[in-house]
Order: C-alpha cells, then structure tokens, then sequence
C-alpha cells in the first residue's frame, strides 16, 4: 500500500520527521569533516558514551537531550585530554571511553530499573523510539542541531584545512588542536542529536552513511556536503514512511522506523562503492581522497 | 560467592578472560579496536534471531560475528576502513531492532546481550564454551608468526609472503569467533572492555610479544575475577566494573610509560 492514508495528519509522524530532518542535515554536514579526518570510530563512540547520559536523564527526571549531550561534550572533552597524536593511539583511546562510558550506562539502566521501574530503558536509550518523541523537545532540537551547524560554519576554512593536511594547516598558521577540539564538539553535538532520534548506537549511520557516500561522488567539499545532507534527509523521511506504511504490512505491528533508515543508507553506500571510482572521476574529476587511504590501524 | 550456582559463572568468565587477553593483544598491536567493537554489538542480534528461530543462541553469535567480520573485509575493500566498520556495525544492528521487534518479551534479554547476564550461567553452556575457546586460542598459536609479522609491518610481511588481506580476515574472522563466546557472559558492549583494557596495560608493562600475552591475559583475568566478585557483593551489574577496571589498567599503564 503506498500513501497510506492519514500519513500526513498524524502528529508524531510530524514531529519524527521534523526533528530527523534535522538530525539528518546535521549528521550530513558533520560527517563530511568526520569522514574525512577518518574519525568514525570517535564518531560512534561520542554516540554510544552519550547513551550513558541519556540513561542519567532517566535516572534525575530532566530533558534527554541534556543528558546525552552532557555526556557527550565530556567525553569529547576527555578524549582530547588524553591528547594521543598516533592513530593507534587514538584509536586506543576511544576504545577506552567507550568501555568506561557504556559500563557507567549499564549501571545507570541498572539503576533506572531498580529505583523508578522504567522497564525498557535499555531498549529506548539504545535503539530511539522516534515516533514517541514529545514534540516540545523540537524548539531544543532545533537550537542544538542550529549552533552544530553554525560551528561548522565558523571553523569551515581551517577544519577543512586540517582534515585534508594538518601539516599544511600547521604552516598556515591554523591552531590544529583547538580546530580538533571544535570538531569534537560539534561532533559531541550532531551525535546527541541524533542520539535522541535513532538512538545512540544507530546514530551512527546518518553520520557515517551519506558523507562517505558522498565523500565518493563529489569532488568539492561544498558539493559533498550537499549530497551527504540530502542522502541523510532522503534515508530518514523515506524510513519513516516506510515505518509507517509498515503497519499494514503485517497487521497490528509496525516494524522499526531506524531499521528501515539503516538499510536505506548501507545499501546507498554498497552500490555506490562497487561502481568503480573511474567512472565518477570521468564525469566529475578526481573526488577528494582524504579519508580514502588514512586508515585508523591495519586492521 | 563460591556456592554451586557461582561455580559456573566462574569457569565461564575465566574462560572468556583468558581468550579475550590472547585476542586482545593483537587488537591493541593493530589498533583495530573498532573492529574489535562493532563485531560483539553486531553479534548479538545474531541472539534475538536465533531466539525468533527457536536455535541455539551461540549458533546466531557465529553467524552474525561471521557476517560482520566478512562485511568488514569485503567494504574495506572499496572505500576506508573505519567507514566500512561503522556500516556492518549498523546495519547488523538495524537488523537486531527489527527481530527484537517481532518478540514481544525480549526487553530484559537486551539488557543481559548488551551487558552480561553473568549468574545465568548453566552447565550445558560449559562445553561448547570450553570447546570454542580452545579453538579460538589454538588458531591464535598457529598463526602467531605471520600475524605478529603482519601486525607490526605490512610491507614486511608481504616481502615475506605473508598477505596481509589473509591475515586481517584471518584476523577478523579469530575475533569474531571470540567474540561469540564472550558475549552471552560478559555481554556484547564490554567483551570489548575486556579485550582493550588489559592488553593496553600489558603492553605499556614489557616489550616482548610473549610476555605481553601472559600479562595481558593475567590482567584479564583479575578483572574478570574482581569484577564478578564486587557484582556478587553489590548487585551492580558486572559490565561496569569490567569498564572501570579496564580504563585503569590503561590508565595506569599509561603512567607507568
């Protein structure tokens, strides 16, 4: 059945696709530098270390988002402490705050069960549940997805400069490790964001998927960038029809809004990664190979 | 603490320590913690299927931890690989919420996947643990050499003939297997604790790959032990000690360096 009826009357179909869209032209604009820099891993570690203050946010009442951001910019804030300049290193690192961040999550969820019985804490906190989503949480949305946006903004020059060659951004005098720290911010930001819409580990795909999609059909960063956030919006408003339509698929229950999100951008990405890369380079010249080639660790 | 229904949980987690250390130690030499992440979280879905298809749950673990780890090899193939981690990781976990979605009362089995349910532990669930470890430990020994020479160099390795494509699958595939034992034990987010932790203390602590083995695996051990030791005493779920002991031990290392 396509169109089903009342698709666009209902209100929290409105509110999952106001607040994804802007987690999805967040998540695009990010990913590129995020991509780029080859920082995926801290990208979904900032995800799933923030699910540990969402589990707080439970725990002390206040508004989610609070809490997984939190979470997130102190994580952020940890790992640029920790200052590893080695990709090994780094890659070490983030290991770490994951371990220690989902430990203090689990012992969080513990306590949310044990002292409020919010049973399926783990599940929401985890996987999202997008067309639950209260909508005065937009107006917050909004704001935090707006500030990503406009850091980015701000810092456009010198973190592209950095992600591409921090030895030549070092020469033109642009202060590496503050652009770094920004950026891990920015990032600690999208990631809650969209934390709070596909859950925290999820979060994941609309950071990662469309940029390195796009990473691979364009050739300027301003065009990458473009592409990623409409793959990102296209993911998230066509997962969320698909959900919805979903319910009459199987009767009486829908299936889940994030799995049909996730496919929609791993099977972009898997067609667009076995086109050869000659192919897009006729057309469009060489596409940017920052990221293609800095690999974090062998392995 | 040592009563019948613990004497399980025990070997169990002893096991699982002992294979995480060895495992482990290659997962820090090729900084391949991500990979080491997403396989665990990418396995346990591999559970909920198996529960939906009334099948052993290890057999789901093996299957999906097999998925993951091929994924990664055959992605990495065409574009980075921290990108093509990120992805096998997502979509296996996209396919986790829809299976979850159609048991209805799996909220609680989540939680036990996701951060161990360590006093769950019968004794049918001892051999086949036993059995896999020992293979995975004993795939680990054949294939020292070459992985050790293709961990610390790739160019080295290739000169030798070593491929390094055949060891990081090799690799990927020991990990994955692994992984399917710890999980039901530890649980899926903090196998991962107990791979990175010890093996980033053991390293700071000798130069030797030998000796850091021993080490890494001694540590594992102990945090294992504590771990479960103070969630017996504090109903604390074990996940977070095994964490908070694992960022120590790195911590330490560090300080040590």
């Amino acid at each position: 059945m396509i169109f089903t009826s009342g698709f666009f009357t209902s209100a929290p179909v409105h509110t999952a696709m106001i607040i994804g869209g802007v987690a999805a032209v967040v998540s695009g604009v990010v990913g590129v530098f995020t991509v780029m820099r080859g920082e995926s891993f801290a990208g979904h570690a900032l995800a799933d270390v923030s699910s540990a203050g969402g589990s707080a946010s439970f725990l002390l009442g206040i508004n989610p988002l609070l809490g997984f951001l939190g979470m997130a910019a102190i994580a952020a804030g940890g790992m640029e402490l920790a200052g590893a300049r080695l990709v090994r290193e780094r890659d070490l690192v983030t290991g770490i705050a994951v371990g220690a961040g989902l430990g203090l999550a689990a012992l969080l969820l513990y306590f949310d069960v044990t002292f409020t019985s919010t049973t399926g804490a783990a599940v929401t906190v985890m996987f999202g549940s997008m067309f639950s989503i209260p909508p005065d949480m937009i107006p917050l949305a909004v704001a935090v997805g707006l500030s990503a946006l406009a850091l980015s903004a701000v810092f456009y020059r010198p973190l592209l400069l950095v992600s591409l060659s921090p030895e030549l951004a070092e020469v033109q005098g642009v202060r590496v490790r503050l652009t770094g720290l920004v950026h891990l911010l920015v990032l600690a930001f999208t990631v809650s964001l969209s934390a709070m819409t596909v859950g925290a580990i999820l979060s994941t795909a609309l950071l990662i998927g469309p940029a390195a999609t796009a990473l691979r059909l364009a050739k300027r960063p301003g065009h990458a960038i473009a592409i990623a956030t409409l793959i990102g919006i296209g993911a998230t408003w066509g997962g969320i029809f698909l959900a919805y339509d979903s319910f009459y698929w199987t009767p009486g229950h829908g299936w889940p809004v994030s799995f049909f999100i996730v496919s929609v951008i791993f099977v972009v990405y898997v067609i667009v990664a076995a086109v050869p890369e000659r192919m897009w380079m006729r057309k469009n010249g060489a596409p940017i190979r920052a990221g293609f080639g800095t690999r974090t660790g062998s392995a | 603490m040592f009563s019948s229904f613990m004497i399980n949980t025990w070997v169990v987690a002893t096991l699982v320590a002992v294979v995480a250390g060895t495992v482990g130690f290659f997962v820090v030499l090729r900084g391949s913690s991500f990979a080491a992440h997403a396989l665990p979280l990418g396995a346990f879905p591999g559970a909920a299927a198996a529960d939906l298809l009334g099948i052993n749950e290890l057999i789901g673990l093996v299957v999906f931890s097999g998925l993951g780890a091929i994924g990664i090899s055959q992605l990495s193939r065409k574009g980075p690989h921290d990108v093509a981690t990120a992805l096998c990781l997502v979509m296996l976990l996209g396919l986790g919420t829809l299976f979850l979605s159609m048991t209805t009362e799996y909220s609680q089995g989540v939680y036990a996947l996701l951060f161990g349910e360590v006093l769950g532990i019968s004794t049918s669930e001892i051999a086949p643990v036993a059995a896999m470890s020992a293979v995975a430990i004993a795939a680990v020994a054949v294939l020292f050499r070459p992985l050790l020479l293709s961990s610390i160099s790739t160019e080295l390795a290739e000169a030798r003939g070593v491929s390094s494509r055949r060891m990081e699958l090799c690799f990927l595939g020991i990990l994955a297997f692994a992984t399917s034992i710890s999980v039901p034990v530890v649980g899926a987010l903090l196998v991962f604790s107990l791979m990175i932790g010890p093996a980033a203390g053991a390293r700071s602590l000798t130069d030797r790959p030998q000796w850091a083995i021993f080490l890494s695996v001694g540590i594992a051990l102990i945090t294992v032990w504590v771990s479960i030791a103070l969630s017996y005493v504090l109903n604390w779920p074990v996940g977070f000690f095994v964490g908070s002991i694992g960022a120590l031990s790195y911590g330490m290392g560090r300080a040590l360096r």
